[in-house]
C-alpha cells in the first residue's frame, strides 16, 4: 500500500450480496476491468445455497444444487479477478471526493469507498408469527429443509407454503420423513405445473387446503400444528408432527438503503430496466428488487445489465467513455 | 494402550488453538476434559454450517486456553445428534463443567456467537 491511502480505496464498484445476482455482476464488473469489490455476509447465505435441486437453470439437464451452482459462480468471479470479502454491511452513505460524487460503505470494521454501489442483498424467508414459532425454533421448527431435513427420518413433517420453495423442499423431505403434509391457505398451490405433479403424485404429500397454521405445538420439541380454515366458520384441526417447515415467501433485505433509494411497500427497491435506483450511482439486482420473477436465471440478468450500467456509469465520471452511452440513457 | 487411543489423547491437548475433531466415542471424553467447551455440529450438506466452520476456527485461536473448541459430523454421529435432541444445523452446543449448559441454534456473526458463547459461563 503505497501513501495515498483513501485512493487505493476508492473502488470503481462495490457490489454488497454473494448470491447469483452479486456474483453475475461481478464477473462481468472485473472482466471490465473495473476495481470491483464483493461483500458478502458471513453469516446469512444466499437463498440459492439452501436449495436443494435447480432443475430450471439452463446448461444443466439433470440439475444441480443451489450450494454446488453458487460455488461455481464464485469460482468464474474470483478467476477473473473480483476480490470477496465477508463482512456485514452496517451503513451507505452519500459522500464527495473533489467534484466527483461516491459512496461511503460501512462495515462492522471498515469503511469503503466507492464511485458506486450494486445492491444484491436478496430476501430472506419470512416468519409466520404465530405462538410457538420462535419457541421451537431449531427445536421442530425450520426454515432450511437442505440443513434438517435428515433429522426427520421416518417423521411425520408440515411444510407450509404453496410455491416454488415450498414443494420442491417438501419433496426432498419425502427422501426423510414418513409423511409430508403441505398446508396451504389457499384451494391451490402457486408453484410451477412440473413440481405440482411430482407432489400429488408422491404417496408421502398429503394437503391440507385453505388453511392456516394458529398455532406450533410442543413440549421440548415440536409435537404437532394447530389449524385453522380460513374461510369461515372458523374451525380449527390439531395435526400431530415432529418438524414444522415454514415457506411462505420472503422479504428484501434492504433495510441498509432505506430511506436512499426508492422502495415499494414492501421494502423492495424500484429500479429502471438498466438496473439504476433512484439514486445516481446506486444499482440493485436480484431478489431485493421489485419484479415479476424471482429466479436464478433472472437475478444473472440483473446482475449483468447492473455491472454494466455500473461500468457505464463509471466510464461517464471519469470522462473515458467510448461512445457516451450513458449519457444517451442518463434521462431516459 | 491401542494406536487408537494414544491418537485421541494426543489430538486431546490441554489448550488447542484449533477446533477438536470429536465423534460419538470421543464427545464425553472432551465433555469430561474442558471446563468449558463449545461443539459446533455441523454436516456437510449444510450451508449454513458453512460459514460458521471458519467462525469456529478463528474463536477457537482467539480464546485458546479460554474455550475449547470442537466439531463434531452429525452425519457420522447420529448419537451424538439424537442424545442431544439436534434437530437443526449449524447448532453449536455448549458444555460447562461437565455438563450440557445450551445450545446456539443458527448462523450468526463472530461478535454474537462469542456473546452467546459467554452468556453460558
Amino acid at each position: 500500500m503505497g501513501n495515498n491511502r483513501s485512493k487505493d480505496k476508492l473502488h470503481d464498484v462495490v457490489i454488497i450480496g454473494g448470491g447469483a445476482a452479486g456474483l453475475t455482476a461481478g464477473i462481468y464488473a472485473s472482466r471490465a476491468n473495473l476495481k470491483a469489490l464483493l461483500i458478502e455476509s458471513p453469516v446469512s447465505p444466499s437463498q440459492i445455497t439452501i436449495t436443494d435441486l435447480i432443475e430450471n437453470y439452463p446448461g444443466f439437464p439433470d440439475g444441480l444444487s443451489g450450494f454446488e451452482l453458487i460455488e461455481r459462480f464464485r469460482q468464474q468471479a474470483t478467476k477473473f479477478g473480483l476480490q470477496i470479502i465477508a463482512k456485514d454491511v452496517t451503513s451507505i452513505k452519500g459522500m464527495q471526493t473533489g467534484d466527483i460524487k461516491g459512496w461511503e460503505i460501512a462495515t462492522d470494521d471498515e469503511i469503503l469507498h466507492a464511485l458506486s454501489v450494486i445492491i444484491a442483498t436478496g430476501s430472506s424467508p419470512m416468519k409466520l408469527n404465530v405462538p410457538g414459532e420462535e419457541e421451537f425454533a431449531g427445536k421442530g421448527v425450520s426454515y432450511c429443509a437442505t440443513c434438517d431435513a435428515p433429522f426427520y427420518k421416518d417423521k411425520d413433517v408440515i411444510v407450509v407454503g404453496g410455491g416454488d420453495t415450498a414443494i420442491q423442499e417438501a419433496l426432498f423431505l419425502t427422501k426423510f420423513a414418513k409423511k409430508v403434509t403441505i398446508v396451504h391457505r389457499r384451494g391451490r398451490l402457486r408453484a410451477t405445473a412440473f413440481l405440482q405433479d411430482k407432489a400429488f403424485a408422491n404417496n408421502k404429500v398429503s394437503f391440507a387446503w385453505n388453511s392456516i397454521v394458529e398455532e406450533i405445538l410442543g413440549d421440548t420439541f415440536v409435537t404437532g400444528v394447530r389449524l385453522k380454515n380460513v374461510s369461515p366458520p372458523a374451525e380449527y384441526n390439531e395435526i400431530p408432527a415432529d418438524g414444522v417447515f415454514i415457506f411462505t415467501g420472503f422479504k428484501p433485505n434492504t433495510d441498509i438503503v432505506r430511506g436512499i433509494v426508492n422502495m415499494d411497500e414492501g421494502g423492495y427497491i424500484e429500479v429502471d430496466p438498466y438496473m439504476r435506483t433512484s439514486q445516481e450511482g446506486i444499482f440493485a439486482c436480484g431478489d431485493c428488487t421489485y419484479k415479476l420473477l424471482k429466479q436464478v436465471i433472472t437475478a444473472c440478468g440483473d446482475g449483468a445489465t447492473a455491472a454494466f450500467a455500473a461500468q457505464l456509469y463509471i466510464e461517464d465520471l471519469k470522462d473515458i467513455s467510448y461512445d457516451n452511452r450513458y449519457k444517451q440513457i442518463k434521462n431516459k | 494402550m491401542s494406536a487408537d487411543e494414544k491418537n485421541t489423547i494426543k489430538g486431546f491437548e490441554d489448550n488447542p488453538d484449533y477446533p477438536l475433531s470429536l465423534t460419538d466415542e470421543t464427545l464425553d471424553k472432551a465433555v469430561a476434559k474442558y471446563p468449558f467447551l463449545v461443539v459446533d455440529c455441523w454436516a456437510e450438506w449444510c450451508g449454513p454450517c458453512r460459514m460458521v466452520g471458519p467462525i469456529i476456527e478463528k474463536l477457537a485461536k482467539d480464546h485458546q486456553g479460554d474455550i475449547t473448541f470442537g466439531k463434531l459430523d452429525v452425519d457420522s454421529n447420529p448419537a451424538s445428534a439424537t442424545k442431544f435432541g439436534i434437530r437443526s444445523i449449524p447448532n453449536l452446543l455448549v458444555f460447562k463443567d461437565g455438563k450440557k449448559v445450551g445450545d446456539i441454534i443458527g448462523a450468526m456473526p463472530e461478535r454474537q456467537l462469542l456473546e452467546k458463547i459467554n452468556a453460558y459461563r
